[in-house]
């Protein structure tokens, strides 16, 4: 079955002193209908910039995305007009931001935003826009919808902003929503209820979802397939189950070691060393050759390609043998 | 799972403010007292500053000129009330102008960047590079001395002011996660700049436009002061002092300049007074 969106090298560059400099460079992962994609890794590794670009949220002046394509539903929704994208987001991939404080218009009441959402590109009438957003509300378990309808952002709790974003990004019914970090702001038993929300929606309605975050546990708990990024690059990908039961790349590894574990007692968790290379002192080599344990010299020097061993794709020398070619898929 | 809630939205929470502002208060009551007399007491008192009392040049206050008359016999009172319409209009109406005119050049150059802020706000430096007064005084006298060239010049060169300003705070407006976020469901660009920038960026406009406001009225009076402005038999307070340009009047017929030198300068501290109030009643963070 063709996925509902196919992301075929993708290439962010933005420009700092005045040159051009890639944050994220081929970057290929495709996402299916109904499927949960995580994509994780630490700041600044080119996961929002992946978002981002998709959509082309991005400011235009720094900004220059290259794709060999992005096929959305079948389209190549990276030859579109501005015009023509904007009829894309919302209708057909919606988007939940991080902070749910700062992505809500504070002069203007949740009920109102929401209402946008509906007028934008469906034509109906605000009372019907109204009616709609009052269900929206209800759906995403928000208590007494009809007054919350009428309050600004700053009356609702954290969790509540978040639920009303929620609420935005699946009004036009999209196919896919890309959620960027939705539980980064909120405390931890907010985010699992968020989560189970997101869960609940994805079932009643079939929605794909692109998953950011660097939380771990949030992945293994949402994800179908993960997509692990490093230094605007894909290192890793395959499906949540293989990649938790083991983890072929040394970063990966390194990421699952780091989380806290109940059954395992120790007192310090374990740590990558080093930082991510900065954009400009990029190694010509392997991105993470720095901070490897296993680095060569040929590491060093020469970039490994994506190795494709069945479902999972790999970056890195040590899988090199283990079966078929570079691929571009 | 009800719980009580401090219900107050943010524009009670501003009124609520400005109302315990005093000074602010205070300048709210007489621009309203001024306001309500140059609009209800032409009718009521049936005055009229055009008609010549021959026997009453620059006659001093009586019971039938409350307060005298000038040179040319015509009631002073009326004057100075018929006067206030003019003054009043021409600062709200040219600080309108400016405001019509800046706003929508300022969003433009702030939300678009690119060529169209090089020219917009290059143009606005040059504006500003002019010595307004010497321009306006140009400008009157080569269009003609009428309320409306007066307003309509006063209006026009202002329009840099409210420019830079909301040009400014879009600067910051624009990189919001709201206007990503409303990007991010599909909106166009000419909502995300009415509905979300516009009303986020609005604050300091309003500002302004009472400083503004208070700035246009005293320009008309130095114009008319200086005989370029608002031309008799048509009164303002800027004409009303041109009287005080003689010695004799100013020594001897107080009568004849100070109540609208006085009714000005209340009038100009008393709009400052509100924009102040207005200012600190829209910051948040201050708490009264």
């Amino acid at each position: 079955m063709e996925p509902l969106l196919q992301v075929k090298n993708l290439k962010t560059c933005f420009k700092i002193n005045k040159k051009w400099v890639p944050a994220v460079e081929e970057v290929s992962f495709h996402v299916a209908q109904g499927e949960t994609l995580g994509i994780v890794g630490e700041s600044g590794c080119g996961k929002s910039v992946t978002s981002m670009s998709i959509l082309r949220l991005l400011p235009k002046a720094t900004t220059q995305i290259e794709a060999d394509s992005i096929l959305f539903q079948g389209k190549d929704i990276s030859r579109l007009t501005d015009r023509e994208i904007t009829e894309v987001r919302g209708k057909e991939i919606g988007m939940i931001f991080q902070d749910s404080m700062t992505s809500l218009n504070p002069v203007k009441t949740v009920g109102k935003q929401l209402d946008e959402a509906f007028l934008i590109h469906q034509m109906c009438s605000s009372q019907q826009a109204k009616e709609e957003s009052i269900g929206m509300l209800k759906k995403v378990g928000i208590p007494s919808p009809e007054k919350r309808y009428g309050e600004y952002p700053h009356q609702l709790s954290g969790g509540m902003r978040q639920r009303v974003m929620i609420a935005m990004a699946l009004a036009q019914s999209p196919s896919l929503i890309i959620a960027d970090e939705p539980t980064t702001a909120l405390d931890v038993t907010i985010q699992a209820q968020i989560m189970e929300l997101l869960k609940e929606m994805k079932e009643k309605t079939g929605v794909s979802i692109m998953l950011i975050t660097h939380d771990m546990g949030v992945v293994a708990d949402m994800a179908d397939k993960i997509m692990v990024m490093y230094a605007g690059m894909v290192i890793e990908y395959g499906t949540t189950r293989e990649i938790f039961k083991s983890p072929w790349h040394p970063y990966t590894q390194g990421l699952l070691a780091s989380i806290p574990r109940k059954d395992r007692d120790i007192d310090r968790l374990h740590t990558i060393e080093g930082t991510v290379p900065t954009l400009s002192t990029m190694p010509p080599g392997c991105r993470f050759c720095d901070r490897c344990e296993h680095a060569t010299d040929r590491c060093r020097k020469e970039r490994p390609k994506m190795y494709v061993h069945g479902d999972r794709r790999i970056g890195c020398f040590l899988y090199e043998e283990k079966g078929g070619g570079s691929d571009e898929n | 799972m009800e719980r009580k809630e401090n219900k107050s939205s943010y524009f009670q929470d501003v009124l609520k403010r400005f109302l315990a502002h005093r000074l602010a208060m205070f300048g709210a009551i007489i621009l309203t007292i001024e306001i309500l007399s140059v609009i209800f007491l032409p009718v009521i008192m049936k005055l009229d500053p055009y008609t010549m009392d021959y026997m009453n040049f620059g006659g001093a206050p009586s019971a039938q000129h409350i307060l005298g008359c000038d040179d040319v016999g015509r009631d002073l009172f009326a004057r100075l009330i018929f006067g206030g319409r003019v003054s009043l209009m021409v600062g709200i109406c040219s600080a309108l102008v400016s405001l019509i005119i800046g706003v929508p050049l300022g969003l433009i150059a702030g939300y678009f960047r690119g060529w169209a802020e090089t020219i917009i706000m290059r143009c606005a430096d040059v504006f500003m590079s002019f010595p307004s007064m010497i321009l306006i005084l140009v400008l009157a006298s080569v269009l003609g001395k009428s309320v409306m060239t007066v307003t309509m010049v006063i209006g026009l060169l202002g329009w840099t002011e409210f420019a830079r300003l909301i040009y400014a705070s879009v600067l910051s407006i624009r990189e919001k996660d709201y206007v990503e976020s409303a990007k991010a469901i599909g909106t166009k660009n000419g909502p995300i700049l009415l509905r979300y920038v516009l009303p986020n960026s609005f604050a300091p406009v309003i500002i302004s436009f009472t400083f503004r406001t208070a700035q246009a009225i005293i320009t008309e009076s130095s114009l008319s002061f200086l005989g370029l402005g608002v031309q008799p038999p048509e009164a303002s307070w800027g004409n009303i002092l041109y009287y005080a340009q003689s010695i004799s009047v100013l020594s001897s017929k107080l009568y004849m300049w100070v109540p609208a030198g006085v009714i000005l300068v209340l009038t100009v501290l008393s709009i400052n007074f509100i924009g102040d109030g207005i200012r600190d009643a829209l910051d948040t963070k201050m708490k009264i």
